[in-house]
């Protein structure tokens, strides 16, 4: 079977328009979690069967995709994700945040700014923040139904008690338009500063738990956080190693088995970007 | 024989360019867009407001006519293009017609404490993008935007109930503009 036996971008427009539908009504309420008929994907779950779909029901002929994992534009899930849209849906790709339309991300948020004409979709795995608080599904509707957020206090509340400090390091909860709690996917707390007022359209996918949800641009999104312990974007306190960059996210990598290690940047892209410029 | 002409040519391509168009309405109310690559129904349905349905609606998603909107030539084409079942206004997730025959608009699904997605959204036809424009603030604004609405107060008090509430898309011509409930009337 050759690739243009494929709709445009996998899925059947009957599918497309279904994800379409819930997109519209997860901007029109933000933070809140829309379900949806997530399909089976040639992929596993687990590796961003929520995200391709709604990449897939987004992404215009004329777009310039560019996927991320954890960063990185050349891992594995990055790049089985990027071939799949170019062999189903023919899209122009980059590696450049910059030159990019369509971003899809596994659990970082690029270094360098987005812009109005982007649209950044995460890849979601449990998208219910309070679901490790309360595993009923029942309970956790009547909890956003009421906004009754008081667990999630107390979860950060038990941090400060047992470490000094809030020690959630990803998936920190944040607050949308002041309303819905929300699981912004597991980005390092570092990153959630640029989920607030960020003017791109952010988009959130969970394949298996079946959930939409999305932060419209120039929306009010706080970490969630106490008057006298409040939230901090923490990072390796290192420059990297490659680039020198202080401002970035660092990945630690082990380079012998004598303890030796050094830190890096954990965006490619802005790595090599500052580089190549010799920054 | 009714006209049936008006459909998509190239579903994948327009569907997409259309939902984009779309979702940029939804995502910054105020902003108006303009749809290339348009779908077409017989009067009085406009252009933007057939693409929105070919985009949307299909025959899973309950459609309701508005007394201006409710003729032969239109239930027509809805049957054969969409094959949406039309619905009295309480069932429907899509409601068309002009503002004056949508109202009264508290018939309309406005979701649940639970469930606020399952709320109608309204197509508002034959809208007016040149009237007094009001002010709106809210998520997707950067401070603050402006649109003309058909009236004020309905838009403040379905705003009032968020997460509540039904959202509207307003097609003239080719094109559209969105206003969610999240929107606040300044």
């Amino acid at each position: 079977m050759t690739d243009q036996a494929y709709n445009f971008a996998y899925l059947d427009e009957d599918t497309k328009r279904m994800i379409r539908r819930a997109i519209l009504k997860a901007i029109a309420v933000p933070g809140y979690q829309v379900p949806f008929a997530s399909r089976e994907m040639p992929m596993p779950y687990g590796w961003g069967t929520g995200g391709v779909q709604v990449t897939a029901a987004t992404l215009l002929p004329t777009d310039r995709l560019k996927v991320i994992d954890q960063g990185a534009d050349d891992t594995t899930n990055a790049v089985s994700i990027r071939k799949f849209f170019q062999r189903t849906a023919g899209v122009a790709t980059t590696e450049r945040t910059a030159e990019a339309t369509l971003i899809q991300t596994r659990h970082r948020i690029p270094e360098t700014p987005l812009t109005e004409e982007q649209i950044l979709v995460y890849q979601v795995p449990i998208p219910e923040p309070m679901r490790f608080l309360e595993p009923r599904e029942t309970e956790t509707r009547r909890i956003h139904a009421l906004a009754d957020y008081g667990l999630m206090q107390v979860r950060l509340y038990e941090d400060i008690a047992r470490h000094g400090e809030i020690a959630t390091s990803y998936a920190y909860p944040v607050e949308v338009a002041c309303r819905y709690v929300m699981d912004p996917s597991p980005i390092p707390k570092f990153d959630n500063p640029k989920m607030n007022d960020c003017p791109a359209i952010q988009l959130f996918g969970a394949g298996r738990e079946q959930r939409i949800y999305a932060v419209p641009p120039y929306t009010r999104v706080v970490s969630l956080d106490f008057d006298d312990h409040p939230f901090r974007a923490s990072k390796a306190s290192h420059d990297c190693a490659i680039c020198g960059a202080s401002d970035s996210y660092l990945d630690e990598v082990i380079t012998d088995d004598a303890g030796g290690r050094m830190f890096v940047c954990s965006d490619t892209d802005y790595c090599a970007a500052r580089a190549e410029r010799g920054e | 024989m009714n006209d049936l002409s008006g459909g998509f040519t190239d579903p994948p391509a327009q569907s997409a360019n259309a939902f984009r168009a779309i979702l940029d309405a939804m995502a910054r109310p105020g902003r108006i867009v303009t749809l290339d690559g348009l779908g077409r129904g017989p009067a009085p349905i406009s252009a933007a407001a057939a693409t929105v349905l070919l985009t949307l609606a299909d025959r899973t998603t309950k459609l309701h006519l508005a007394s201006s909107h409710d003729h032969v030539p239109l239930r027509d084409w809805i049957a054969f293009h969409l094959g949406a079942p039309l619905v009295a206004a309480e069932e429907a997730s899509f409601a068309l017609g002009s503002w004056a025959a949508l109202a009264p608009l508290d018939r309309f699904a406005i979701g649940t404490p639970e469930y606020p997605d399952r709320a109608a959204t309204l197509l508002v036809d034959g809208h007016d993008f040149d009237a007094e424009p009001v002010k709106l603030c809210g998520p997707g604004i950067r401070d603050t935007a402006e649109l003309a609405l058909p009236e004020r107060e309905a838009f403040h008090r379905n705003h009032a109930r968020f997460p509540l509430g039904w959202d509207a898309i307003f097609c003239g011509g080719d094109r559209l503009a969105a206003l969610p409930r999240s929107t606040e009337i300044a």
